[in-house]
């Protein structure tokens, strides 16, 4: 433990980490311990749930790092995951499953960066259209590629890895996205972020390098998406393209995540985790009405809590705050 | 106060005695059976036409007999559905919530071939028996070796493209047609792997594959491909297609006057929509799947499913849906208890009477299904199949 003296006021610091830090990696620490333990638990529905959850969360989490701060709504979850779920798919009787998620993480990082390339200078709207678009391009070339190549489009994905070890797979993953956010929340690269999404033109004439750090941040987002989908694979057993690319995928992202709050690391997983739980209750209860249930819980949840249930704790938050220093 | 009320609550109170007397008197025992397939997404569509209204049908026909004939007595089924949207995530934790939350007895088979082997782990490891209405795959041998509970029964891809073949090779020695063959297919998974069968036993056969072309899954305009086709001069044209593209292909042919003598589409041609949509047009055409529409027994199931749903089966997969429904009834009864394993055991070591006719697995597998049906004088025939007998002879298609 060291001490270090900040113009005159002393910190509470261990390696590098405020006191605030510190806490924050132990509770980290301690709920990943506890959600870890769910298999040993319960191995049947629970745990599909788990997987659910799991997924979601990696997805929303690792999306909401580069949407959260740049305000770049990106539509593109389905392409990344779809393309790890193909890479799996597709190389499995050909080189060990591990090497195979290297491969996922790699091609999500270049197809990220090739996008991001092309597109990241455009703003806003014309982002948002292009990701929509681009699930259904990559399907499309998937599909064209399987035609030509002349091999089946429907992949079997038939391994011996089960539920229980694709949900501890799942929280690995987890874990090293809050810690890439963790670093990149702290780092000089979180800061320049926090400048382009507050406003890109102060963030050009400071020096930064816009287009290079929005690049870097969609590619570690798209390499994240498509190793979930590589990860999940095993699960589905059957790849088609239509199911492996489905739109909804990247609009239950974006949803679940701004529910929770995507200016917060933590902020989407306090939105996976209702979220989910509501879409389960309403698939249990409801079999024949998901559908209107699921519009009205959006409607209520838009009216109620329009900035996610962070805003909302932020909210009450300051109230207490300005009560407590009345008081 | 009225003098007589107190003699309202007295009957009510006896009224409601009674009825719970009746209530525990019929339903003694229940048995209760989960299913789990879209009702919403893409793939709702299908399972709208085959596979919800045979669960409704196969439910009310098994209660109105006073249920499932157990040991120990009659057990009416009790039904827990549930919508997976198309999403294997979903489909998984629907099966699984079937399983060990609702702990259900049996579990009717998922629709569709990905969401059977998607769910297949969590019946194999409960011991479900999953009797497959839905699926159509090369891989039933690694499977059935795989899970010792799946059951196949509606064919392999192989044997629907060399059956198509096989039509084309003896309308050609009939002096039907000749060898010219125009093949297009949709550029998915099922069409890919269709086309890619087929393509080598053409060849073999001594037909030329004149005019061979994919598209893309929900391509809204196939004039193209059409105009393609008939630019070659075939005499036969074979799309391995989806249910879009199947309407859009024939409306297509139709307008183009694309005519040949044998024309064949696959997935959906057998839909009762198909026959509705194109009429008289219809005549002739070729189409996956069929039935025997004449047999009594499938004429009094189109009867019943006309009356309880309101709708027409399809000619192809409503009828194997409702069969292996019906197999699985007769298994549990052949048991006489809720033992899945023993249910599992009478299925593979059984013969069955269904409104397909009698199957039989061997190696868990229905080596006798029907690949080829056409359409003829307002119904769907089958005119091929591995084993089923009953097939129509195939007729030329006139001109439209």
């Amino acid at each position: 433990m060291r001490r270090r003296y900040y113009g005159g006021r002393r910190r509470w610091e261990f390696v590098g980490m405020t006191r605030r830090e510190l806490y924050g990696l132990l509770t980290g620490i301690i709920i990943f311990a506890l959600a870890s333990l769910l298999p040993l638990v319960n191995t049947g529905y629970g745990l599909s749930l788990g997987v659910t959850i799991a997924m979601y969360t990696v997805l929303s989490t690792s999306w909401a790092l580069f949407s959260g701060p740049t305000h770049y709504i990106s539509l593109a979850t389905a392409a990344f995951f779809g393309l790890g779920m193909y890479v799996v798919g597709g190389g499995l009787e050909m080189y060990p499953f591990p090497i195979l998620i290297l491969i996922a993480a790699g091609v999500g990082a270049v197809l990220a960066g090739f996008i991001g390339i092309a597109t990241l200078r455009l703003s806003g709207v014309y982002f948002v259209i292009f990701t929509l678009g681009l699930a259904e391009l990559i399907r499309q070339l998937v599909t064209w590629g399987q035609t030509t190549l002349g091999t089946s489009s429907g992949l079997y994905v038939l391994t011996n890895i089960d539920e229980k070890m694709i949900y501890w797979q799942l929280l690995v993953l987890a874990a090293f996205v809050y810690l890439i956010g963790w670093w990149i929340n702290r780092s000089k690269l979180g800061f320049a972020l926090r400048i382009i999404g507050n406003d890109e033109k102060v963030a050009a004439h400071s020096g930064i390098n816009t287009a290079l750090v929005k690049v870097l941040l969609f590619m570690v987002s798209g390499s994240i998406a498509a190793v979930t989908g590589a990860l999940l694979a095993p699960r589905w057993t059957y790849i088609e393209p239509t199911i492996a690319f489905s739109p909804m995928l990247s609009f239950l992202v974006v949803i679940m995540a701004l529910i929770g709050g995507a200016h917060r690391l933590w902020g989407p997983v306090l939105g996976v985790v209702p979220f989910a739980l509501v879409w389960d209750l309403i698939t249990a209860k409801f079999p024949n009405q998901t559908a209107l249930m699921l519009g009205i819980a959006f409607l209520l949840i838009v009216y109620a809590i329009p900035h996610g249930f962070i805003g909302l704790g932020e909210k009450y938050w300051a109230k207490y705050k300005v009560w407590r220093d009345r008081a | 106060m009225n003098k007589f009320s107190f003699h309202k609550p007295l009957i009510t109170g006896v009224a409601i005695a009674a009825m719970a007397v009746s209530i525990s008197a019929v339903s003694a025992e229940t048995i209760k059976i989960g299913a789990s397939a879209p009702k919403t997404g893409p793939l709702a569509g299908g399972s709208t036409v085959s596979y919800w209204p045979n669960v409704k049908l196969w439910v009310e026909q098994v209660n109105a007999r006073g249920g499932i004939k157990l040991k120990s007595g009659k057990a009416k089924i009790e039904l827990i559905e549930y919508d997976d949207r198309t999403n294997p995530g979903e489909a998984i934790k629907n099966i699984q919530r079937l399983a060990t939350q609702d702990k259900v007895d049996f579990i009717l088979a998922p629709y569709g071939t990905g969401f059977n082997l998607a769910t297949a782990p969590i019946f194999a490891k409960f011991n479900y028996p999953l009797i497959t209405h839905t699926a159509i795959t090369d891989k039933i041998d690694v499977l059935t070796k795989r899970y010792p509970n799946i059951f196949f029964t509606l064919g392999s891809t192989t044997a629907f493209s060399v059956s198509v073949v096989n039509i084309l090779k003896k309308m050609r020695a009939d002096g039907k047609i000749g060898s010219r063959v125009a093949m297009v297919n949709v550029a998915d998974a099922f069409g890919i792997e269709m086309a890619n069968a087929a393509r080598p036993v053409f060849k073999k056969e001594g037909f030329e594959i004149v005019y061979d072309k994919s598209y893309p899954l929900g391509s809204p305009d196939l004039s193209p491909v059409i105009r393609g086709a008939k630019a070659s001069k075939p005499d036969a044209f074979v799309a391995w297609s989806y249910p879009p593209d199947t309407f859009g292909l024939t409306a297509q042919a139709k307008v183009q006057g694309l005519n040949v003598k044998a024309y064949y589409t696959a997935v959906a041609t057998a839909f009762p929509a198909f026959g509705g949509k194109f009429g008289k047009a219809a005549e002739g055409i070729l189409g996956a799947g069929g039935i025997n529409p004449d047999e009594a027994a499938m004429k009094k199931y189109f009867a019943a499913h006309r009356k309880v749903t309101g709708k027409t089966p399809d000619y192809w997969a409503s009828g194997m849906v409702y069969a292996t429904f019906q197999i699985l009834e007769k298994a549990i009864e052949g048991v006489g208890t809720k033992d899945r394993k023993a249910v599992i055991n009478y299925i593979k070591n059984n013969a069955f009477k269904t409104v397909m006719g009698p199957i039989k697995f061997k190696n868990q597998n229905n080596e006798k299904f029907w690949t080829v049906g056409q359409w003829q004088g307002g119904k769907f025939y089958g005119v091929s199949s591995t084993g089923r007998p009953g097939a129509k002879s195939i007729n030329a298609k006139p001109k439209w």
